[in-house]
């Protein structure tokens, strides 16, 4: 993985300086809570209902066992002993105290950690393939150029006041696991006729409000124009994007609002004008930062009869092997979903103690590598497969076995009225109580794969528009009501979900989730079609007519 | 006139006055004007009155480029200093349309943005915000000193360097 340099050192401290400066005039006075409200978000500091909220980035989502130590010290020591991890592959506590920060980031950059550009109007986290480097289906590692963007983002003195935040992703497999295609810019890594690598560039994607699926507007960029084709989207974006209001400020709306031909061609234009300049990449310099991405030193396979024997004999052992294991590209290896999603839990959280453990794992089996997954889970992206027994037991200790990856229980949730200040509803309640009630392995295996996913108000945090089932809480009269949409998916094949009709009390929702997966139980053709297919063959008739009746 | 401006480490006084659209121009002096009506004007101004430019946010920059060789100011209004789109309107100014004059920038200036304002290409600020003011005053610019990207400010990244140029402050 990625290592800093002297360079990256440097940064991070002298960011950790200016932050605290900003801290300290903050309390001094000198800045108001309106001036310094940019500065704050720009680190990952938010005001939320109860108190001030700091999200740590995790880098497209990668870290290293010494990392993950750290971040439950932070939890222990700052937060009342347990952290979030996020749809964006970062991680979230929800008690630091604001004059406390300096000293949380100064132990984060000990450990080459910080919370650059988490929020704020800026550009993001950039997000990848939770399975990169691992993966069977993988064309090529897309961390590396993560990590190109995120040094080029990283306090861009053009690019910190845009109109509105600003999320890249990237895959590398042309599965897409990251979801690329509601992004505001979405990179599909490819390969031309000539072998060369380049990118498919997607603008526009975005959930919220209007969500929107993201357009194509590159086919094929070469590798080496990467920045600069980035620097030029990003700057008509920031030129000509809306600032009058908030709700319409994304990229998204540019280019529904200009057309996609005409904006086109306004990036073409400022492509042209910059290509071949100082953003050019080397190939060297691309070979550099590979580099920091090669694969780890693999092993031989090793005696895989106990992991045949598990199968047979320790329980639970052949759901969790179905579920939460990944076709690895060496043999001999696998990659570990580690659910953070126990039946009736707070989806993505995970205790000091869980992390520790999950570190320990990483150095002892894992070539001390983690992932976050955008799905709210950890992955231990190398381990051999004779090890996954031992390594289950202990999760299973540690209440980190959840056999789900992928299954009903598997659900995405945004805080929701619990902690965050702009919700409407409650949403992890919601996720507990539906992990509750389909929380048998028996009938989560019946159900098969199916993304719920739960966002508790109208900014679409939990991602529902592309839940296969998505559910929105709103608040209606005083009271919360959810919101069902049907058919959403965020993979190569992206779609947003259709409402499927009046909302339900909070009493109600879970069991018109439960009429929506018998329904799909009932009409689908045989055990392979999973959810989604099922709907995308038959629409939302019968689920509909299941939850309102015929009219 | 007070010392408003800031330039090359100093305060000093600022000898540009914003015109409104609406409002005469004096028989000499030096005055920014909106594009409309610098192009409008063109040639056309009394023998005393120099004239520059004021972009406000929002303002295409491309308009002026064939005046830009003989504007000796070009002023950036942020309305707001969350209003990003002045640093796009500098970078423009100076990398695609060469633009060699004072870049100024004017509005809401506050200190935690003047170190990206100044890697955009502008030289000079128009300060009212008393913190900022002082910060100036104390030289604390608190900018972080190592850049992750290279920008195309005279000096900053020499060509052929590595793409994202990552450099400390001399």
């Amino acid at each position: 993985m990625y290592r800093y340099d002297e360079f990256d050192r440097e940064f991070v401290l002298a960011r950790v300086a200016q932050f605290s400066d900003q801290v300290r005039r903050r309390l001094s006075g000198d800045l108001t809570e309106e001036q310094f409200k940019p500065l704050r978000l720009m680190n990952g500091l938010y005001l939320q209902l109860h108190a001030y909220m700091l999200r740590v980035a995790v880098p497209y989502g990668t870290m290293n066992s010494v990392q993950m130590r750290r971040l439950a010290h932070i939890a222990r020591k700052y937060d009342h002993g347990y952290g979030h991890f996020t749809t964006r592959q970062n991680i979230q506590f929800n008690w630091p105290r604001l004059d406390e920060t300096p000293e949380i980031l100064s132990e984060l950059a000990e450990v080459e950690m910080h919370a650059i550009q988490t929020s704020g109007n800026c550009i993001r986290n950039v997000t990848a393939d939770h399975f990169a480097g691992a993966a069977a289906d993988e064309i090529a590692d897309p961390r590396v150029y993560a990590e190109i963007l995120r040094q080029w983002s990283s306090l861009h003195p053009e690019f910190s006041f845009l109109p509105r935040k600003f999320k890249i992703a990237i895959t590398g497999a042309p599965n897409d696991r990251a979801a690329v295609q509601v992004h505001d810019i979405g990179l599909q890594l490819a390969r031309n006729e000539e072998g060369e690598t380049g990118f498919t560039v997607y603008v526009g994607g975005g959930l919220g409000r209007t969500p929107m699926i993201g357009r194509k507007v590159r086919d094929f960029l070469p590798e080496a124009d990467l920045l600069a084709y980035t620097e030029a989207i990003l700057r008509v974006y920031n030129l000509y994007g809306r600032r009058d209001n908030k709700y319409k400020a994304r990229i998204k709306i540019l280019v529904h609002e200009t057309g996609l031909e005409e904006l086109k061609a306004d990036i073409e234009r400022e492509f042209e004008a910059i290509r071949g300049g100082i953003l050019t990449l080397p190939k060297d310099e691309v070979d550099r930062i590979e580099a920091y991405f090669a694969p780890p030193v693999f092993k031989a396979p090793g005696d895989e009869s106990h992991f045949a024997a598990a199968i047979e004999t320790m329980p639970g052992f052949a759901d969790f092997a179905q579920r939460n294991l990944n076709e690895h590209h060496q043999p001999g290896y696998t990659s570990v979903t580690i659910s953070l999603k126990p039946i009736g839990g707070a989806p993505g959280d995970a205790s000091a103690e869980q992390m520790d453990v999950v570190a320990d794992l990483a150095e002892k089996y894992g070539h001390d590598e983690i992932r976050v997954s955008h799905e709210q889970n950890l992955v231990l992206p190398h381990v051999l497969k004779a090890d996954v027994p031992a390594i289950y037991q202990v999760l299973k200790e540690h209440g980190l076995a959840e056999a789900n990856a992928g299954l009903v229980t598997d659900i995405i949730a945004c805080p929701g009225m619990d902690y965050c200040a702009l919700a409407t509803a409650r949403s992890i309640p919601v996720a507990q109580r539906l992990s509750e009630r389909f929380g048998t392995p028996e009938r989560q295996k019946e159900i098969g794969d199916l993304k719920i996913k739960i966002s508790g108000c109208i900014n679409a945090c939990g991602h529902h528009h592309v839940g296969h089932i998505g559910i929105l809480g709103v608040e209606k009269k005083g009271k919360e009501f959810y919101q069902i949409t049907l058919g959403g998916s965020a993979d190569e094949k992206s779609s947003i979900g259709e409402i499927v009709g009046r909302g339900f009390s909070y009493e109600e929702v879970v069991d018109a989730v439960e009429t929506v997966v018998d329904t799909y139980l009932n009409i689908r053709s045989g055990e392979e079609e999973d959810f989604l297919q099922a709907y995308r063959r038959v629409g939302e008739t019968p689920f509909k007519e299941a939850l309102y009746g015929t009219q | 006139m007070s010392n408003t401006i800031y330039k090359n480490g100093i305060f000093g006084p600022n000898e540009w006055a914003v015109l409104e659209d609406e409002a005469d121009l004096p028989e000499s002096g030096k005055v920014l004007v909106s594009p409309d009506r610098f192009l409008a004007l063109e040639g056309s101004a009394p023998e005393g009155v120099e004239l520059g430019v004021v972009i406000r946010a929002g303002e295409k920059a491309e308009r002026l480029v064939a005046h830009l060789a003989k504007l000796p100011m070009v002023a950036i209004d942020f309305p707001k200093f969350s209003d990003g789109r002045g640093y796009s309107s500098a970078r423009l100014l100076r990398e695609k349309f060469g633009y060699k004059g004072e870049l100024r920038a004017i509005g809401d200036v506050l200190i935690d943005q003047i170190p990206f304002m100044i890697r955009c290409g502008i030289g000079s600020f128009e300060i009212s915000h008393a913190p900022t003011r002082r910060a100036l005053e104390e030289d604390r610019l608190n900018e972080v000193p190592i850049y992750l990207q290279p920008v195309g400010r005279d000096g900053e990244v020499p060509l052929g360097t590595r793409p994202w140029a990552r450099r400390r402050v001399a």
